[in-house]
């Protein structure tokens, strides 16, 4: 009963005070309900892929939005696991729960690889060396077909789980644990040296920070929640292809993040659940169906460059000039120390 | 093989170069990763395959006026869609992708997904010491070196290409000098769209036109950018150069090599930027760490 109090006082205290948050609150709600809602196999196909491009999504926003490491080329640890995944489970047989975690193993081992001779890039330097990377990969594919699977892919995988409705929860479950984590990663000690990292390097090296260090990190921990991604995609869809690996499986991860927000880790995920729904739905336009979508991101960009959740946030929030606490646009006092809000 | 090595490296090296100065001077001048650049580049291309085909118009009507309308095109989505947001780097790169996205789904819509060809303009061929090279091929090589030649003379001998180069060099300063910089950066996006429009029309009847090939020669450009150094003329024309006759060699030397020409071209470009990080004629600048 005191427990059930708590979480309603906390509720009323910090959830219902802020309008973005009770959307989050929302949103999450909805996904966890929506089996109860809807039975169609079509709306949960399209909710569970999206859930798994989220992560995706959300690690490049942490490797390139808060580091400030933009990668061109984050589809390799997306392609890199789904392969490994593909092959582990198809050649040894292992079930989807040893294979996606290794797959974000070889992932993380990727991101090593790449990141030790990327860390004397910048900026544009480094996001256009890494677009290489994928590319290469896919060349070395095309030229193994006999054990990549060439063009076609590796197909014949397991289900991630046998129930459909079961592969649904796994997703989103797992994207709002992931997500959450990293949202506390951006927001640990840890995630400052990023931000710090991303506005001024140099000054953060002078302060006694070794940035090698957390730059290395920032790119195995994306590598990881990208592999994972990877991983679940592949036994979702039961075919790991060179597609996973194209130029515009990297795009499309900037796509949904920078139209969502960059830097928010939530902006990546709404980003994903806006724009990859519109593209399904969208297939009722046929010929026409990415030109609406191009349109779409072209004009919403352009009237909301800072992505779209950072600016509704902006909208519908205020930061208190005194205490710095975000307070509903509403309110004509601040929330915690009563200063005039305007 | 030799020669057919040397004559087809000096072709796609020079429309590589056409298309890696162009992209660099944008960036240049304005900042912009213009990803949209190859796509100008795929939409001259149509654009002659519509008037020198469709409408049959004569060659020397049909060109000009494809490059003066891409150009046109170029200079309203920069002042439409890119110069109002200039400060936000990422939304700008997007939005490029966006663009380019919109021009192939433009096209696909009204030219349908299948290869089409351009007839040459000009037939025959001369066959020096063996080789077989068409007049197309001499054409195109004669028209884009002199292309080149003339973006070098507008760049270095006019007042424009100096305020272009002073503005790439030091936006704030530039524009302390009393320079209109965003009218320079128009300027730059209408001389970089020109230059891939050029390019776009000059291989049109030796390349198929589809929808999609503004994806390979974008992810060459980035390369060769990189390679020669961010905002470097002189390097980009030598990358575009290298990684052409790598590509052209790969191609003609290995097994297999079409799907790892791009590869290799690419791992050389690596393997130059962990020696030099800012590529082989490119230059930190301080205020930019």
């Amino acid at each position: 009963m005191a427990l059930i109090r708590i979480a309603f006082r906390y509720l009323r205290n910090e959830v219902l005070v802020l309008p973005t948050r009770v959307i989050a609150v929302l949103f999450v709600l909805m996904l966890i309900i929506m089996p109860l809602i809807t039975n169609d196999m079509y709306i949960l196909r399209i909710l569970t892929i999206a859930s798994i491009f989220s992560i995706y999504a959300a690690s490049w926003d942490l490797l390139s939005g808060f580091v400030g490491q933009v990668s061109f080329g984050h589809a390799l640890f997306f392609g890199v696991a789904a392969y490994t995944t593909a092959l582990l489970n198809l050649r040894l047989g292992l079930s989807p729960l040893i294979t996606i975690p290794l797959g974000g193993i070889a992932a993380v081992l990727v991101g090593l690889l790449v990141g030790i001779p990327c860390l004397r890039l910048k900026g544009p330097y480094l996001g256009l060396a890494t677009l290489a990377f994928p590319i290469m990969l896919m060349g070395i594919i095309f030229v193994f077909p006999g054990f990549f699977g060439g063009e076609l892919g590796i197909s014949g995988i397991t289900r991630l789980a046998s129930i459909r409705l079961h592969e649904y929860y796994l997703a989103v479950g797992l994207m709002l644990l992931l997500c959450f984590i990293m949202w506390k990663i951006t927001d640990s000690k840890i995630g400052i040296i990023f931000h710090a990292i991303r506005e001024d390097e140099i000054a953060v090296r002078a302060s006694g920070i070794n940035t090698i260090k957390y730059k290395l990190l920032a790119f195995c921990l994306s590598g990881f929640f990208a592999g994972i991604a990877g991983g679940l995609y592949t036994h979702f869809l039961r075919i790991a292809g060179p597609s996973m690996l194209a130029v515009l499986m990297s795009f499309q991860a900037i796509i949904w993040t920078i139209f969502g927000g960059v830097a928010t880790i939530y902006g990546a995920v709404a980003g994903v659940f806006i724009l990859f729904p519109a593209l399904e739905f969208l297939r009722a336009a046929a010929e026409y169906r990415m030109l609406i979508f191009a349109l779409l991101v072209l004009l919403v960009l352009r009237l909301m460059p800072q992505g779209i959740t950072t600016f509704f946030r902006d909208k519908l929030e205020r930061e208190c000039p005194r205490c710095k606490v975000r307070n509903a646009f509403t309110r004509k006092e601040c929330r915690v120390c009563y200063s005039d809000m305007r | 093989m030799l020669s057919d090595i040397l004559v087809y490296g000096l072709m796609n090296g020079a429309v590589y170069a056409m298309l890696a100065i162009g992209f660099s001077l944008i960036f240049g001048a304005a900042r912009i990763i213009n990803l949209a650049h190859t796509a100008f580049f795929m939409l001259a291309s149509y654009a002659v395959f519509y008037f020198g085909s469709t409408l049959a118009l004569h060659p020397l009507v049909a060109i000009p006026l494809s490059i003066i309308i891409v150009v046109l095109i170029g200079v309203f989505v920069y002042y439409v869609f890119m110069e109002p947001i200039r400060e936000h780097e990422t939304a700008v790169l997007i939005i490029t992708v966006a663009i380019a996205l919109v021009f192939q789904e433009l096209v696909l819509i009204m030219f349908g997904g299948h290869y089409r060809g351009v007839s040459n303009i000009v037939t025959g061929y001369i066959s020096p010491m063996g080789i077989r090279i068409s007049y197309q091929y001499l054409l195109t090589l004669g028209v884009v070196s002199l292309a080149l030649v003339a973006v070098w003379l507008v760049l270095m001998k006019t007042r424009l290409g100096n305020a272009i180069r002073a503005s790439a060099q030091d936006r704030e300063v530039a524009n302390l000098m009393g320079m209109n910089v965003a009218k320079i950066a128009a300027a730059t996006m209408a001389l970089s769209v020109g230059l891939a429009s050029v390019a776009g029309v000059m291989v049109a009847p030796l390349y198929t036109l589809e929808p999609h090939m503004w994806l390979n020669p974008l992810v060459l450009v980035l390369a060769i950018v990189i390679l020669g150094g961010l905002g470097s003329i002189k390097g980009s024309f030598i990358g575009a150069m290298i990684l052409a006759f790598i590509e052209v060699t790969v191609v003609f030397l290995m097994p297999g090599g079409a799907f790892l020409k791009v590869a290799i071209a690419l791992a050389i470009m690596l393997i130059i930027l962990v020696i030099r990080p800012e590529g082989l004629f490119g230059i930190y600048m301080e205020g930019e760490r």
